[in-house]
C-alpha cells in the first residue's frame, strides 16, 4: 500500500522528442492518498494507458519522477515496485490449473507452500473461484479469467497499488455490471489504492472516489464525480461526462453579464470572465427547463431515453438539449427555456472562467 | 413440417469427387493393383494375394532401411526442433534485423534439393572441398565416400542446414503472436526468464510446434533426393533410408509387385505415425 506521488511527468515514444506534439503524456502531476479508489478517464489515444504504463514500471518516463510513499521508483522495474496490474485481455497461464494460477507470483516470490495455500483459498473465496480452484484455467470463461488475473494481484499481502487496464473490454454485458460492483466491494474490504483505466464513463464513476479526466495527454480535471458533473472545469470535461454531453455555445460578456444570441442569461461566474477572444456558455442538459417566459427557442426533435426524454432545441444557431421527466408536457414549436444559474458556467478558451487551471 | 427432399446437389461435388480421384484415389489404387499381381511383362497379370507382403515383412534388406530411416529422422527432429526453437527464440522482434534475419533463415528453404546434395557433396569432399579439407586439416580424418559414420555426420548435417530454418520460421511466427501483457504480466508476477519459456511460450507455441514437428516428420522421413546426390545411399548401405531402397527396387529391379507393396506399407508407417502423434497432442484440447 502507497501514497502515489506524480511530479512533472511527460513521456514520449520517440527517441528524441522535441515539440510538445511528440509526447504522448505532457505534463502530469497527481497525488494519490493510500488506499484510494482512483480511475483515469479519456477516449482513445488521450494518454491514461501511458500514464498507467509509467507507474507500473513497464515504460521508463522521458521526464519526471514517480514516488511511492515518498521513494522514487522511476527507474524501478514493476516486479521492485510491487504492483499489481489487470490487463485489457485476461492473461492466464494456460497449461496451469486455477489455484496454480494464483499461486504463481508467490512462487515466484518464494513464499512458503503452507502460507500459499492459505492465501490463494482465501482470495479465492473472495472472487467466488474456489469451485473451479482445481481446473484447468483455459477453460474458464472470459470473465472468469480476469478474475484469474485480478487474483494474482491479490494474493500479494503487500502490492503497493492494483492498476486496472480497461478490464472489463471483453466481459459480456450483463457480467460487466456484476464484475465492476465485486471490484468496488472488494477495494472497501481490502483498502489498497486501485487505479482504473476506462473510456467508459459509467466504469470510472461508479468505481472511482476520484475521476482524473485526460485529453491529449493532459490531466483536464481531477474530481468526485459529482464535481465532474456539476462543475466541469474545461468543456471537454462536460462534454465526454454525462448523457448527453453539456450545452456549449458561444456567448458574449458586457458588464458581468452573458448574452447568447442576444439575449442575457444568468450565469454563475460571469463577473469572473477574463474577457479572452474565445467565450463560451455552458450548461448540462439537466440544468434546463421550459419555462412561460425566457429564451425563445425552436422545438427540433424528441428522444425517448425510458425514464426521461431529450429535447433537442434550437436557439439562434445554437442547439440546446434539455432532459424532461416521464409524463411533462413538451410544447411544440415555439418555446421557451430557463437556465439554472448556479449550473450555468463561462468558458475562457475552453477552460471554466474564474478557477485556476 | 414439409420439407422437399432434393439430393440434386450431389451432382455439384461431382467435379471434386473427380479430380480427387484422378489425383489420389486412382493413382493409389494402381498401387494397390499392382501389390497383388505378378507380372512377367507384356501387360499380363497375375493374382498373387499378399505373398510380396509377406515377403516385405521378412527381408532384411528392407528392415535394415527401415532402421536407418528411423535413426536418421530421430537424429534429425532431436536436433532441429530445439535448435530451431533456440534460434527464433533468440531473433529480434522489432527493428531493421528481423528482416535480415527472416532473409537468411528463408534462404536454405529456397534451394532446390538436388542443388542442396550437390553443395554438400563438394564441399565435403575431402581433397577439395571446404568442409571435408578443414575437417582433415584439424587432424580429424574424414572421408564421407568411406567412412559411414562421416557420411551419417554429413547427411545429418545437410539435413539440419537444410531445414532447421522451416522450425525457425514458424516458430518465430508463433512467437511474435503472443500478445506483449503475457510478458508484461509475467513481468509483474516476477517471473523469471525460464517460468516465461516454461508457461508462457511453450504453452502458446505448442500448436506451430506440433506443425512443425510432423512437417518435419514426414519430410525426414520420405528424404531421397539430397541423400541419393550426396552419398548415392553408400558408403555399401549406410546410408540407404527407405526411399533409395525404393526407388532401387521399383525403377533398378522394376520389381512392380514388390515395389508396390513396399510403397504401401511405407506410407501406411507415416500416415500411422502422423496420426498418432497429432491425436496425442491434441488430446487435451477437448478437455
Amino acid at each position: 500500500m502507497a501514497k502515489i506521488t506524480i511530479e512533472n511527468l511527460r513521456h514520449s515514444y520517440l527517441p528524441e522528442p522535441k515539440r510538445d506534439e511528440d509526447f504522448a503524456l505532457k505534463r502530469v502531476h497527481l497525488d494519490w492518498a493510500d488506499g484510494g479508489a482512483y480511475a483515469l478517464l479519456g477516449p482513445s489515444g488521450c494518454g491514461k494507458t501511458t500514464l498507467l504504463n509509467l507507474i507500473s514500471g513497464l515504460l521508463h518516463p522521458s521526464e519526471g519522477r514517480i514516488l511511492f510513499d515518498g521513494r522514487d521508483v522511476s527507474n524501478e522495474t514493476p516486479e521492485r515496485r510491487n504492483i499489481a496490474q489487470v490487463f485489457q485481455f485476461p492473461v492466464i497461464y494456460d497449461t496451469m490449473t486455477v489455484y496454480d494460477n494464483l499461486a504463481f507470483p508467490l512462487r515466484n516470490r518464494k513464499v512458503d507452500e503452507a502460507e500459499i495455500k492459505k492465501r490463494v483459498t482465501s482470495i479465492a473465496e473472495m472472487l467466488e473461484l474456489t469451485s473451479t480452484l482445481s481446473k484447468r484455467a483455459s477453460g474458464l470463461t472470459a470473465d472468469g479469467k480476469q478474475k484469474i488475473s485480478l487474483g494474482r494481484g491479490l494474493v500479494r499481502s503487500d502490492v503497493n497499488v492494483i492498476m486496472f487496464d480497461e478490464p472489463l473490454t471483453v466481459i459480456d454485458p450483463h457480467l460487466k455490471w456484476q464484475l465492476r460492483s465485486k471490484l468496488k466491494e472488494l477495494q472497501h474490504r481490502i483498502k489498497r489504492t486501485m487505479i482504473y483505466v476506462t473510456h467508459d464513463q459509467t466504469e470510472a464513476l461508479t468505481f472511482a472516489d476520484q475521476v482524473v479526466v485526460m485529453n491529449n495527454g493532459e490531466v483536464v480535471q481531477t474530481g468526485t464525480p459529482i464535481e465532474l458533473f456539476e462543475k466541469p472545469k474545461h468543456v471537454f470535461v462536460g462534454h465526454f461526462i454525462g448523457s448527453p454531453g453539456m450545452n456549449v455555445m458561444p456567448c458574449m460578456v458586457k458588464g458581468g453579464k452573458a448574452f447568447v444570441d442576444g439575449h442575457e442569461i444568468a450565469a454563475g461566474n460571469a463577473a469572473l470572465s477574463n474577457g479572452s477572444s474565445r467565450l463560451e456558455l455552458g450548461v448540462r442538459p439537466e440544468f434546463v427547463t421550459f419555462a412561460s417566459k425566457g429564451l425563445p427557442v425552436n422545438v427540433v426533435k424528441v428522444s425517448d431515453i425510458g425514464r426521461y426524454r431529450v429535447v433537442d432545441t434550437r436557439l439562434g444557431e445554437n442547439s440546446v438539449k434539455l432532459i424532461v421527466p416521464e409524463g411533462a408536457a413538451i410544447p411544440e414549436g415555439k418555446a421557451h427555456l430557463a437556465f439554472d444559474k448556479a449550473h450555468t458556467q463561462i468558458y475562457n478558451d475552453g477552460w471554466l472562467a474564474g478557477e485556476a487551471r | 413440417m414439409n420439407k422437399t427432399f432434393n439430393n440434386k446437389a450431389w451432382w455439384m461435388v461431382l467435379p471434386v469427387f473427380l479430380v480427387v480421384a484422378f489425383n489420389a484415389l486412382v493413382p493409389l489404387m494402381t498401387v494397390v493393383n499392382y501389390s497383388v499381381q505378378e507380372t512377367f511383362g507384356n501387360n499380363e497379370f497375375f493374382w498373387s494375394g499378399t505373398i510380396w507382403f509377406k515377403q516385405l515383412l521378412e527381408n532384411d534388406q528392407i528392415r535394415d532401411s527401415l532402421g536407418r530411416q528411423i535413426i536418421f529422422t530421430a537424429v534429425a527432429l532431436l536436433i532441429q526442433v530445439p535448435l530451431g526453437l533456440t534460434i527464433a527464440l533468440c531473433m529480434p522482434r522489432k527493428g531493421p534485423w528481423v528482416s535480415v534475419c527472416l532473409v537468411l533463415m528463408a534462404l536454405p528453404l529456397l534451394v532446390p534439393w538436388n542443388v542442396v546434395g550437390s553443395m554438400w557433396n563438394i564441399m565435403a569432399l575431402p581433397d577439395i572441398g571446404l568442409l571435408g579439407r578443414g575437417i582433415n586439416a584439424l587432424g580429424i580424418p574424414y572421408n564421407y565416400t568411406r567412412d559411414p559414420a562421416a557420411a551419417w555426420f554429413t547427411v545429418v548435417l545437410m539435413d539440419v542446414w537444410h531445414w532447421t530454418s522451416l522450425v525457425v520460421l514458424l516458430c518465430y511466427a508463433g512467437l511474435v503472436s503472443i500478445p506483449d501483457a503475457y510478458y508484461q504480466a509475467a513481468k509483474i508476477d516476477g517471473a523469471r526468464p525460464w517460468a516465461v519459456f516454461r508457461y508462457i511460450q511453450l504453452p502458446k507455441l505448442k500448436h506451430v510446434l506440433t506443425i512443425a514437428i510432423l512437417l518435419r516428420f514426414m519430410d525426414s522421413f520420405m528424404i531421397y533426393t539430397e541423400v541419393i546426390v550426396l552419398t548415392g545411399g553408400g558408403p555399401g548401405s549406410a546410408t540407404k533410408f527407405l526411399s533409395i531402397d525404393l526407388v532401387q527396387k521399383a525403377l533398378g529391379g522394376f520389381d512392380l509387385g514388390p515395389a508396390a507393396a513396399f510403397s504401401i506399407v511405407y506410407f501406411l508407417i507415416i500416415l500411422l505415425a502422423s496420426w498418432l502423434f497429432y491425436t496425442l497432442m491434441m488430446r487435451n484440447e477437448a478437455n
